[in-house]
């Protein structure tokens, strides 16, 4: 299992083009491997259990089929807020998205964690979240984890090379709401990114693991060309306010 | 001459030929004028400037020196924008991207000789041109009204003075008066646009007048977002707001500017301040230059180009293109794809596939946005939609209030691509 997950993640963002559908997190995942890992990773920040609060980052408890951004009180960077409002709820694969690349799913997250790039790594620390998500014995008053299916996508490799006088051409029509001079005044600015982030992002939208809809539909009918052509000319192009 | 002329066989023949036959041995840069400096017209200028590096010489033929957007002056309407924060000039377009900026009416277009005559007296040559005037009124189509009218029972339906005016006609109307608003008939300009603008208005008298009515008589039997406008009405308006539909008459409306009435189905009634938004068509140099067919002007889905002449483009709310709503959105979209196709054909740059998209913002009330919005491609005839989203009834205040504020961020950003 461990061998055929492993070449599956070899390209960090494998997890983003490949969630595994017809397994749960349980069967997939070591949950005493993921406490091990979330001790390793995660403790310095979260708590998780009958007594956790929050400390640098928000308790864990309950976290499948918990909105992003939902506990009360717990002051959250304004990307955090942004993805809770649009509707991005914690199932296995944005989970699995989050933990591989916390910035790739959440722009600005204050969460400080470059991310865990073995996906089963993640599978056990996934199995071990939802212990404390499911389990009477652990919390009593949680709900049943569902899994959502998400729409599947062949796993792409990532780095194809962009053209970016396409992606200038296409880029026309992002301007209208992103601005090319990088102001964000109600709708993020796209301009300078990594191309790497910058196509992470656009595949999470296209597969639904990002909530919004405009952008849902946006990267809906892009494929893997147009958007690395985008990622490379935006990124030739620097804020200028 | 003699160029002119091979080029002009080209093109009638075939556009794409155009494309393997740019301007070799030229003399002069190609030239391309632009009628009509809106959301569809400025765009097309600024792009085809900024792509061709100054290889295509732009004009841009519109008469006010002060472009006032119809988008969000409804929010303006509401209180929650400025009327100069709704105005734009032309100064970047002419210093940044080399533009001329010809402050002039578009009065005649000579297709044989390819020429544009303007009031101002000038005669300008063009090997494309691009006809983007947005909409006139259709006469006749509201009993009782027409175009002398507007001081009375103003349509302001192009931004401006009759949008200030309405505003000024709402916030001093009696105390327990009524605003009835004439709705158009489709296709029209923004089909949100009146009800969001129902919507706003409803927001004023609510605070300053809240014993006020709200009359609609509404030609149509549905509505744009309608689920969305009544559910907001019944949350934030109560009781204020009585729509009339065709069952009932609201097809059947004259109006009497003098005395102030308005007769549904036979039986006048007073009101305080009369909204006419009439039935629409393209702007009238496009039927002055031959390029409608009915009320519209037909254009292929592919690049936008007339049907009639191919050395034409008829952008945003003039075009009659298919699926895509009249909207500034959708004008500034199109412009992109024609200002592609028209560098191609002039230059022999490369042309992408067309790609269209569009996405209405509508206020409800204070923080409580919705929109809707669609991506389309182009079909055998016409542009078709291939997916599209709409908020739902019940979504949380936040989401609301966050898509109000992407509404802002949208205005910004597309008022900054189409006008530099
Ligand atoms: C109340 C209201 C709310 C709206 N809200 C939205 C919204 O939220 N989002 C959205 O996307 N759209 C909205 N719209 C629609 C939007 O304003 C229009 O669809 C858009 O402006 C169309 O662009 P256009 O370039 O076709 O025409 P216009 O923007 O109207 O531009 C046409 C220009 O041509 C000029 N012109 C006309 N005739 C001549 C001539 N003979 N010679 C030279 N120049 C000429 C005019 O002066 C004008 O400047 C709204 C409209 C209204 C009325
Ligand atoms: C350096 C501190 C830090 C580390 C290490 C860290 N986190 Fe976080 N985490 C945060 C912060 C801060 C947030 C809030 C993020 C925001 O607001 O953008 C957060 C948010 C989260 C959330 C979203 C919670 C919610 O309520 O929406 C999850 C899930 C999460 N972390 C899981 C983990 C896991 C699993 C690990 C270990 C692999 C981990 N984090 C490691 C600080 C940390
Ligand atoms: C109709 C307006 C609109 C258009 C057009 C649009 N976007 Fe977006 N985009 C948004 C909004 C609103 C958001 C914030 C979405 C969210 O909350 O996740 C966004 C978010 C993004 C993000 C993530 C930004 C972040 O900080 O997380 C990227 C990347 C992006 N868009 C790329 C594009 C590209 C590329 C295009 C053109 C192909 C495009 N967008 C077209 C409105 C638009």
């Amino acid at each position: 299992m461990r061998g055929r997950e492993f070449l599956l993640s070899t390209v960090l963002t494998g997890a983003l083009s490949a969630p595994v559908l017809s397994q749960t997190a349980e069967t997939l995942g070591d949950p005493e491997a993921g406490l091990a890992l979330f001790r390793r990773d995660c403790a310095f920040c979260h708590q998780i259990g009958p007594e956790a609060r929050n400390a640098v980052g928000p308790q864990l408890n309950r976290i499948f089929d918990r909105g992003a951004g939902a506990i009360e009180g717990f002051r959250y960077s304004r990307g955090m807020q942004r993805m809770g409002i649009d509707g991005l709820a914690w199932t296995y694969e944005t989970l699995d998205a989050y933990l591989a690349n916390p910035r790739a799913l959440v722009s600005g997250t204050r969460m400080s964690y470059r991310g865990m790039p073995d996906a089963q790594d993640r599978h056990d620390l996934i199995a071990f979240l939802r212990r404390h998500s499911d389990q009477p014995q652990d919390i009593p008053e949680s709900a049943p984890t569902a899994l959502a299916a998400q729409p599947d996508l062949p796993p792409a490799p990532l780095g194809v090379e962009g053209d970016a006088d396409y992606g200038e051409y296409l880029s026309s029509e992002c301007v209208t709401c992103h601005q090319q001079s990088g102001a964000d005044q109600g709708i993020p600015s796209i301009v300078g990114w990594h191309p790497e982030d910058f196509v992470v992002a656009m595949r999470a939208y296209k597969q639904g693991l990002r909530p919004h809809p405009v952008m849902q539909m946006m990267a809906g009918r892009l494929d893997d060309d147009q958007i690395a052509a985008l990622a490379a000319y935006f990124a030739t192009l620097t804020p200028t306010d | 001459m003699t160029f002119n002329r091979r080029r002009f066989l080209a093109s009638a023949a075939a556009t794409t030929a155009a494309l393997s036959a740019p301007m070799v041995g030229a003399q002069a840069r190609p030239r391309v004028i632009v009628i009509g400096g809106g959301a569809g017209g400025a765009t097309a200028a600024r792009y085809i400037a900024k792509d061709s590096d100054g290889a295509i010489d732009v004009t841009l033929i519109e008469p006010t020196r002060q472009y006032y957007t119809c988008f969000f002056s409804n929010l303006y309407l509401g209180g929650f924008w400025d009327y100069e924060a709704l105005g734009h000039s032309y100064g970047t377009l002419a210093s940044e991207y080399g533009i001329n900026v010809l402050h002039d009416w578009a009065v005649g277009v000579d297709r044989d000789t390819r020429t544009v005559s303007t009031a101002g007296g000038h005669t300008l040559p063009y090997d494309r041109l691009i006809v983007a005037p947005g909409i006139d009124f259709v006469a006749g189509s509201v009993p009782g009204w027409d175009v002398s009218h507007q001081d009375a029972m103003p349509h302001a339906y192009k931004a401006g003075s009759q949008t200030q005016l309405l505003k000024h006609q709402v916030e001093t109307m009696r105390q327990g008066g009524t605003y009835a608003m004439v709705a158009p008939p489709n296709p029209y300009r923004c089909p949100p646009g009146p009800y969001e603008r129902v919507s706003m208005i409803a927001h004023v008298l609510s605070r300053i007048n809240p014993t006020a009515k709200i009359l609609i008589l509404d030609p149509k039997a549905n509505f744009s977002k309608q689920t969305l406008f009544e559910d907001g009405w019944l949350r934030h308006y109560p009781g204020m707001i009585e729509r009339i539909g065709p069952d009932f008459g609201g097809a059947n409306v004259e109006v009497r500017p003098d005395s102030m009435e308005v007769v549904v189905d036979g039986s006048a009634e007073t009101v305080d301040v009369c909204n006419v938004i009439p039935a629409q068509k393209a702007g009238r140099i496009a039927e002055l230059a031959g390029v409608t067919d009915g009320n519209w002007a037909p254009v292929t889905p592919g690049d936008m180009r007339s049907r009639v002449d191919p050395n034409i483009f008829v952008l945003g709310d003039a075009s009659a293109q298919g699926a895509m709503p009249k909207s500034g959105f959708s004008a500034n979209s199109q412009a992109k794809v024609a200002a592609n196709a028209v560098r191609g054909d002039l230059t022999g740059s490369r042309v992408f596939p067309a790609r269209y998209s569009n996405t209405c913002w509508s206020l409800i009330a204070p923080d409580d946005g919705v929109k809707v919005g669609a991506s389309y491609q182009p079909g055998a005839d016409q542009i078709e939609s291939v997916s599209s989203f709409i908020s739902d009834v019940g979504e949380s205040a936040d989401l609301r209030r966050r898509t109000y504020e992407e509404s802002i961020g949208w205005y910004e950003g597309i008022t900054a691509d189409i006008f530099g």
